[in-house]
């Protein structure tokens, strides 16, 4: 990925010309009108900072047994009760938000970074290039997500790696044809003729020209993937097939207090929330952004 | 007003008003502000005549046009003034009211033509779900459709209307749209800025087309277009704009030949068209447009005007009248002003 | 004298059917002559206007002489250089003797960068690095009539008018030798039209630079260009001294286009030459002079016989069988 570019001395974030009060402080005021928005804001931070510092707000070992008593209602000592084996289900569930917030965030990264190369490649190379790729994406795409996984489970056998590998396959072609239909679209743009007509080489116009207005509304994409991503991982844990026990996941922890539901709702419930409010959290706040930066993305989607 | 309306009586069918605009003010809402897009706006359309509405860009003319058959996007406050035709109040119509006026007896038509058709459509279809009113039979709404392609000049209409918009050019497109336009036999037709997308040759026949079809089925016509030879060519009638404002109306020879404004005066200059003699030095009005979010006080020219003097700093001026049925709203117009010079 | 700019026998061909479909439909021949022919040549600081309707080729002859769409056939000769054939890296270095406006003023503007960095984009790109930028922005600036506060604007602050001053900007910053100017005046109003030909006209004068001004508007034409040549299908049908052909036209088109141009004047009796119909398809030009199925004139010999070049004077040439204004 070429790095945005340094020899241009004004960016648009120095944007403060005449009267507006700078671009970012603007989109913040946006963003301020939008309760929904807030509200997102407000879940994502949470969850943010309570992933960053699980090691701190965690009371207890999250996988550590514990004599103590098994599937007990929530009390002071174990804000969320304590699951099958005794383990603090509270601290079960900040560090399945740990884990959550690695496979989303890592796989997101990786598979933004290989769609935005394979896009820019199919959007702006020639044409036959383009084809391969698209017949390449199109494959991927047509599989379906779980049978994949399970397969690719099947080979490589289940683990945090394996979650992550089956997330960034599976989702590098989505963001790859974003890129490449809003990089043909761009391409154009007579403005791209006119840098062509001065003999701007293809570095130059994709990294400084095309890249800065394809990547905003892919950003705005992927944050709304983060819930989904967040419940693939909680599925698959769920079946047994995602993250091994004893680490703890959202999806584990559903699973384990499923089997218990007779006994104590609150494993279930702990684990359910979680999922619930960060899909929300990451939605809202998503389609803010969305809303804020390019409006006209609300129709295409 | 204009003096048309007062001089004639009101029961004449040619001649008397069809479309009375009066004191028409909108605001566009905006993240800096309410953006003042038409300020007090008067333009009357009497029956059976073409009344041109011309000015640059920004001077709210296509507004107008979109405010009087009430299409405008949500943003848009109507915050004071009329839109009367046949002597009812447009603004005060419900939606499905006005929805039944837009079908009959206003149609419109648009600066694009490859985007005013819908392009999953035949031709045919297009015009026959036009008539979806009429309670005439398929056949005969297929029939009517033809004789519609034929009057606007497209050979062998019968067999075209199976074709889509993309089988057609620029030029074609456009034609269609005015025999869809005509189809319900409107009294008002709009068109804005019908002629600016097409080629001169194109141009040419579609303002010859107007004039002939408006001859032939006696409707009025609201011409809204930037181009002052077209306007000169086809109107009866010119209200020029600036800013917002009308700021001259009157008779297309009044305005062309002795016009009142000095905007109306400075824009004739501009057009290159006029300048015969080879020149390396065009006239350009210097300046530009004023703030519509804060709209400043005095006359809306007054910043680019070459006559502007103390008056026209504080009052903004009425209509005056240069002559019979042509006003300017300007104060070097003002006989009662005294000794300024 | 040689001229600066020497174009021969251009030919730019497009392909209109894919090559499938092309096999598929036994189509031998599936492309398009979207330029035909088209010679012209340009002095040091001449202008040369193109006229034509949309679809005539005339855009198409600025990307090629660019180097933006490949030639068929012909040269394109730059102080006696041959441009055609060569790679985008040989390209390169006519690039900056060599440059080129498009149609939109805002549209042709990169929306995220600033004016200072939209102007000096060039020597950003030709890896000019001895000149001090900031310096450059103003000086660019200051020769097109805008302020230096406008450095720190965005092509979406800019009405038509001050973007189309930017792009001239833009057009200097290397110090051409040819600009072409594909509709200079396009959605522009006509009171910021005026400002924006007469900046063209001064800035060549002061600087002596060609200019290829590409356009349909032939008011434009009249007041800036030396010489003018018009095109209907992709190629030339009259070329010479813009007064003379403004004057005695001797081809129908031009008279036609001449007589399309609405006068701001109700009184105005238009001789008007109408023509009839559309533009043929490229796809299948008429037969004969091309020019036949809309020409008020035709006769026979045009349904038949394709005309060739005739000459009218001193560097004026048309194709046409009856002439106009003889």
């Amino acid at each position: 990925m070429p790095p945005p570019d340094t020899t241009h001395g004004d960016t648009p974030a120095k944007n403060a010309t005449h009267g507006d009060a700078g671009a970012f402080a603007q989109h913040w005021r946006q963003l301020c009108r939008n309760p929904l928005g807030l509200f997102g804001l407000a879940l994502v931070v949470l969850i943010v900072l309570s992933a960053v510092f699980a090691d701190f707000i965690v009371p207890f070992d999250a996988t550590q047994v514990m004599a103590g008593p098994r599937l007990a209602p929530p009390s002071w000592d174990h804000l969320m009760g304590t699951d099958q084996l005794g383990r603090d289900v509270f601290s079960r569930v900040i560090m399945g938000g740990q884990v959550a917030l690695l496979v989303a965030l890592s796989s997101l990264a990786a598979a933004l970074s290989a769609g935005l190369i394979l896009g820019l490649i199919a959007g702006f190379g020639p044409q036959w290039l383009d084809n391969g790729l698209l017949l390449l994406l199109d494959s991927i795409r047509a599989f379906p997500v779980i049978i994949f996984a399970l397969a690719v489970i099947t080979l490589l056998g289940p683990s945090l790696a394996t979650v992550i590998l089956v997330v960034v396959i599976t989702t590098i072609p989505v963001y790859a044809r974003v890129v490449r239909t809003q990089t043909q679209a761009l391409s154009n743009n007579e403005y791209i003729l006119a840098e062509r007509a001065m003999g701007a080489g293809t570095g130059r116009i994709l990294g400084v020209h095309i890249l800065p207005n394809v990547i905003g509304p892919l950003l705005i994409l992927a944050s709304m993937d983060v819930p989904l991503i967040i419940a693939l991982e909680a599925g698959l844990s769920f079946l047994g097939m995602g993250v091994r026990p004893p680490t703890p996941s959202w999806g584990t922890l559903l699973n384990d207090g499923y089997n218990y539901i007779h006994n104590s709702p609150w494993p279930v419930i702990a684990g359910g929330v979680p999922i619930i409010l960060t899909t929300l959290g990451f939605t809202f706040l998503g389609e803010a952004l969305r809303d804020i930066f390019d409006p006209k993305l609300r129709r295409d989607l | 007003m204009t003096q048309a309306s007062a001089t004639q009586p009101i029961e004449a069918p040619a001649g008397a008003v069809l479309l009375e605009v009066r004191g028409l003010s909108l605001d566009f809402g905006s993240s800096r502000g309410r953006v003042r897009a038409l300020r007090d706006v008067s333009v009357s359309v009497p029956r059976g005549r073409i009344v041109g509405v011309v000015g640059e860009s920004g001077c709210g003319k296509s507004t107008l046009a979109f405010a009087i058959i009430r299409l405008l996007a949500e943003n848009a406050m109507i915050t004071a003034g009329e839109v009367r035709l046949e002597g009812r109040d447009l603004l005060t119509l419900t939606p499905r009211q006005m929805r039944d006026i837009r079908g009959r007896r206003v149609s419109m038509i648009f600066q694009d033509p490859m985007t005013s058709l819908n392009r999953v459509l035949s031709v045919g279809q297009h015009m026959i779900d036009i008539q979806y009113r009429d309670k005439i039979s398929q056949a005969d709404k297929r029939r009517r459709a033809a004789e519609a392609l034929t009057r606007v000049g497209i050979a062998d209409a019968e067999s075209r209307l199976r074709d889509f918009p993309h089988q057609f050019s620029g030029g074609m497109r456009q034609r269609i749209c005015i025999a869809m336009a005509l189809l319900v036999e409107p009294a008002l037709l709009l068109a804005d800025e019908p002629t600016t997308a097409l080629d001169a040759t194109m141009e040419v026949q579609i303002v010859g087309l107007l004039k002939a079809l408006q001859g032939e089925l006696g409707c009025s016509i609201l011409f809204v277009s930037h181009h002052l030879g077209t306007v000169a060519e086809l109107c009866d009638d010119v209200v020029v704009m600036y800013a917002g404002e009308v700021v001259e109306r009157g008779s297309v020879r009044d305005i062309f030949k002795r016009p009142g404004h000095p905007y109306t005066q400075a824009l004739l200059e501009c057009d290159p068209g006029r300048i015969h003699e080879k020149t390396r030095h065009l006239p350009t009005i210097p300046g530009s447009l004023p703030d519509l979010v804060e709209v400043p006080q005095g006359c809306i020219f007054k910043d680019r005007c070459p006559h502007a003097f103390e008056r026209c700093q504080r009052e903004r001026p009425p209509h005056y009248p240069v002559a019979e049925g042509h006003t300017a709203s300007c104060h070097l117009l003002d006989e009662t002003r005294g000794n300024h010079s | 004298m040689s001229a600066l700019l020497d174009v021969q026998s251009l030919r730019v061909r497009f392909r209109s059917l894919g090559m499938l479909r092309a096999l598929v439909t036994r189509t031998p021949d599936p492309f398009i002559d979207a330029v035909c022919d088209v010679s012209f040549h340009m002095r040091r600081g001449e202008t040369l206007g193109l006229v034509g309707e949309s679809g005539s080729g005339k855009s198409t002859i600025a990307r090629t002489v660019m180097g933006l769409t490949p030639a068929h056939a012909g040269s394109v000769r730059f102080a006696g250089d041959e441009l055609i054939g060569l790679s985008s890296r040989d390209y390169k270095a006519y690039r900056r003797d060599m440059t080129m406006m498009f149609q939109d003023p805002v549209g042709s503007l990169s929306p995220r960068l600033t004016v200072r960095s939209l102007i000096t984009e060039p020597l950003r790109i030709h890896g000019i690095k001895d000149r001090n930028r900031r310096a450059e922005a103003k000086r660019l600036l200051e020769m097109v009539g805008l302020g230096e506060d406008f450095a720190q604007r965005f092509p979406h602050q800019l009405s038509g008018g001050q973007a189309r001053r930017v792009g001239v900007a833009r057009a200097l910053a290397l110090g051409p030798k040819v600009i072409i100017a594909d509709e200079p005046t396009a959605g522009l109003d006509v009171s910021v039209q005026g400002e924006v030909l007469n900046l063209l006209a001064r800035l060549q004068e002061e600087l002596g630079i060609a200019m290829l001004v590409i356009t349909h508007n032939l008011n434009v034409v009249r007041h800036i260009t030396d010489r003018m040549a018009i095109m209907y299908l992709g190629r030339f049908v009259e070329q010479g001294p813009t007064e003379e052909i403004f004057h005695r036209p001797r081809h129908p088109y031009t008279e036609a286009l001449l007589s399309a141009n609405p006068q701001p004047d109700p009184d105005a009796q238009l001789a008007r030459i109408e023509i009839k119909g559309e533009v043929p398809s490229l796809m299948n030009r008429p037969q004969g002079c091309e020019f036949h199925t809309r020409c008020p004139y035709a006769r026979e010999h045009c349904r038949q016989v394709a005309p060739g070049v005739s000459h009218a004077g001193e560097g004026h040439v048309y194709t046409c069988h009856y002439p106009l204004n003889t």
